[in-house]
């Protein structure tokens, strides 16, 4: 009895050993950040298989939870929810700076993200593809709107569209002058901005067509034209501008809102060398480029952007001037159970009429 | 010996179903009971009580978001029944033959292809840019653009749409049923329609009614897809309350609250609707 109970442990023993040499990656990430050609390259330079699951953000830490961090190898939440989600629920695994080869990204997104997603003194992620969340416009239809709070015009009535989600309860909050970002460590403070901007987006409710959920969808409402003006995400803009020049990204007066999204490692992923290789692979700086190209959106290597497409690059540079740049609101670490409240406030402006 | 291995054999054929009913119903629903009475106080720290099911009588949102889902489902539930019983009944009695299986196969063909790509058709018709707003505007009998999607109507008829072959199959099957002459004797003796209709087919059609009634409401409470979709910025549904608390707020407690609290929801409604048509569980599931 004894004997086959040790056989057993040793064939299974055996058996995960084989698993875990034959290194397949399973990636979890945002359509657009693993492009096809990559995959290919990759598989054939460094002989491992990978695994697309694409996902976003919210997502990806329900599915990390449900396992308590298993199931994946590498994936690529933004850098603001991952000190707040190791905190809660310990799904992920410290980043290794050794097997990472450092030079490959920009400094200065390296010290920051590395600052943000510290928990208790370990870096759990590193920088990857950056962008931001503004206004996509239909300018020959909606000139007018600059801001976020002019979604709430009488003259796009009927023809606005945003996410119900958090990023939209910060815009407005920037736009109607207030600071929460400031106002993070303070749940009273945040509470009392949430409440101006419930009331403020549950009067604006008449002018929405329907609340977007998924990139494709919004597109499709700004392309039939059934949407003129939209808090969405520059990328979705710079597409429809290459399909329409009307509609383009503006960058709304209050501020763009700048996420970063990163590799992490789950608390029990099984191919961790695969994943340092993938890193160090998409960090190179022309196949940052071809993600660039794929996602539309720019990534943290050194140099990525030398190969990007030119119409890529003028696109970007008509929706941020310098003044632009430098107005980006980045998002800092979001503190755990400030999420609680944001639910609840959006959960009201849903139920409103 | 021979009891012996018919009692062998009675327990491997009962091993599939109690399987599936421990493993997939049973287990999980205790841990979603576990995981809804465990409070969150801090990061990593829970307690033990019953505060996820107080904050949702607490929050007017949360209750009142839950009974419109509810009269929702009925509404959905009666109108499927208007609409299918005639189909239903022409299907059973007046057709014959091919005519009948050529009627049946037309009911289930849409039902080949998945929901969501059935309410995506719904969202190409409806929507303002879509099939039916420009064909109403060809004619001229409207001058702008109109809107159908993104209202209740639109959910109502999404639900319809979605669970009206739950109800036609078990009629069906219970109108045929009934033997032709009873009817015809309904009319030697005097009877009107509509009398043979109160005192015949319906009351034989009874547990026919009452299961497509249950399968069709549970379908409507459960759904998912239809409201959101369909329903826009206005479309609250119970169903993606659960799925809001369980995936944006992280909220597991919570929406394990909300998920039991379906469920007792459903089985009232039910258990009501059976007792209000007077049949019981085992009749109506073993006649249909």
């Amino acid at each position: 009895m004894k004997f086959s109970l040790v056989s057993t442990v040793t064939v299974a023993a055996a058996l995960t050993a084989q698993i875990a040499q034959a290194d397949t990656l399973r990636l979890l990430t945002w359509g657009g950040y693993a492009p096809q050609e990559v995959i290919d390259m990759f598989e054939a330079e460094t002989g491992h298989t990978v695994e697309v699951t694409t996902s976003n953000n919210e997502e990806m830490i329900a599915k990390l939870r449900a396992t308590n961090g298993s199931g994946f190898d590498l994936a690529q939440p933004s850098q603001d929810r991952i000190a707040s989600a190791q905190e809660e629920f310990g799904i992920y695994k410290p980043i290794d700076m050794s097997k990472v080869t450092a030079e490959l990204f920009i400094p200065s997104m390296l010290s920051a993200t590395a600052g943000n997603t510290t928990y208790e003194g370990e870096v759990y992620g590193l920088p990857h593809v950056w962008g931001t969340s503004g206004l996509v416009v239909n300018t020959a239809l909606a000139g007018n709107v600059t801001d976020y709070t002019d979604l709430c015009d009488a003259s796009v009535a009927g023809q606005v569209s945003y996410r119900l989600k958090r990023p939209t309860l910060i815009g407005f909050a920037y736009s109607m002058g207030l600071d929460p970002f400031a106002a993070y460590g303070d749940p009273d403070a945040y509470q009392s901005i949430l409440n101006e901007v419930e009331a403020e987006l549950t009067e604006c409710k008449p002018n929405v067509r329907t609340y977007w959920d998924g990139g494709d969808e919004i597109k499709n409402l700004l392309r039939s034209g059934e949407v003129v003006a939209s808090m969405a995400w520059d990328t979705g803009g710079w597409q429809l501008n290459a399909d329409n020049p009307d509609i383009t990204f503006v960058a709304p007066e209050a501020g763009a809102l700048g996420w970063i999204d990163t590799f992490v490692l789950p608390a029990r992923g099984r191919a961790d060398d695969a994943a340092y290789d993938w890193i160090n692979f998409v960090m190179q700086p022309e196949i940052a480029a071809m993600i660039t190209n794929t996602a539309g959106n720019f990534t943290a290597a050194v140099d990525g952007d030398a190969g990007v497409s030119a119409d890529l690059k003028a696109r970007y540079q008509g929706s941020f001037d310098q003044a632009a740049i430098d107005n980006i609101k980045w998002y800092p670490p979001v503190p755990a159970g400030l999420e609680a409240l944001e639910g609840a406030t959006l959960d009201r402006i849903n139920a409103a009429n | 010996m021979a009891s012996d291995t018919s009692r062998l054999g009675f327990y491997l054929l009962l091993a599939p179903i109690l399987l599936w009913l421990v493993i997939l119903i049973i287990l999980p629903h205790i841990g979603l009971f576990i995981v809804s009475i465990s409070e969150k106080i801090g990061p990593r720290e829970y307690e033990t009580g019953f505060d996820n099911y107080a904050a949702f009588f607490g929050e007017p949102l949360y209750w009142r978001t839950f009974a419109r889902t509810a009269i929702m489902s009925i509404l959905a539930t009666v109108l499927t029944l208007i609409l299918g019983f005639p189909i239903a009944y022409y299907i059973a009695k007046l057709t014959r033959g091919r005519t009948k299986t050529t009627l049946f196969l037309m009911c289930m063909i849409p039902f080949w292809v998945s929901e969501l790509v059935r309410t995506f058709g719904w969202m190409i018709l409806l929507r303002e840019t879509g099939v039916i707003s420009n064909a109403l505007q060809y004619l001229g009998l409207v001058d702008g653009p109109v809107e159908m999607l993104y209202n209740d109507a639109a959910i109502m008829m999404g639900l319809v749409y979605t669970s009206i072959l739950f109800m036609v199959v078990p009629l069906v099957t219970t109108l045929d049923s009934l033997d032709d002459s009873l009817i015809e004797a309904g009319y030697d003796l005097g009877g009107t329609s509509t009398s043979i209709m109160r005192e015949i087919v319906i009351p034989h059609a009874m547990p026919g009614i009452v299961s497509g009634c249950i399968v069709v409401f549970m379908l409507s409470l459960g759904n998912y897809l239809t409201p959101i979709l369909l329903g826009g910025k206005d479309s609250l549904w119970f169903t993606g309350m659960i799925y809001t608390q369980f995936i944006t707020r992280f909220n597991w407690e919570l929406g394990s609250a909300f998920g039991f609290l379906l469920l007792a929801l459903s089985s009232l409604v039910v258990f009501a609707g059976l007792k209000l048509s007077r049949q019981s569980l085992i009749e109506t599931m073993g006649r249909t």
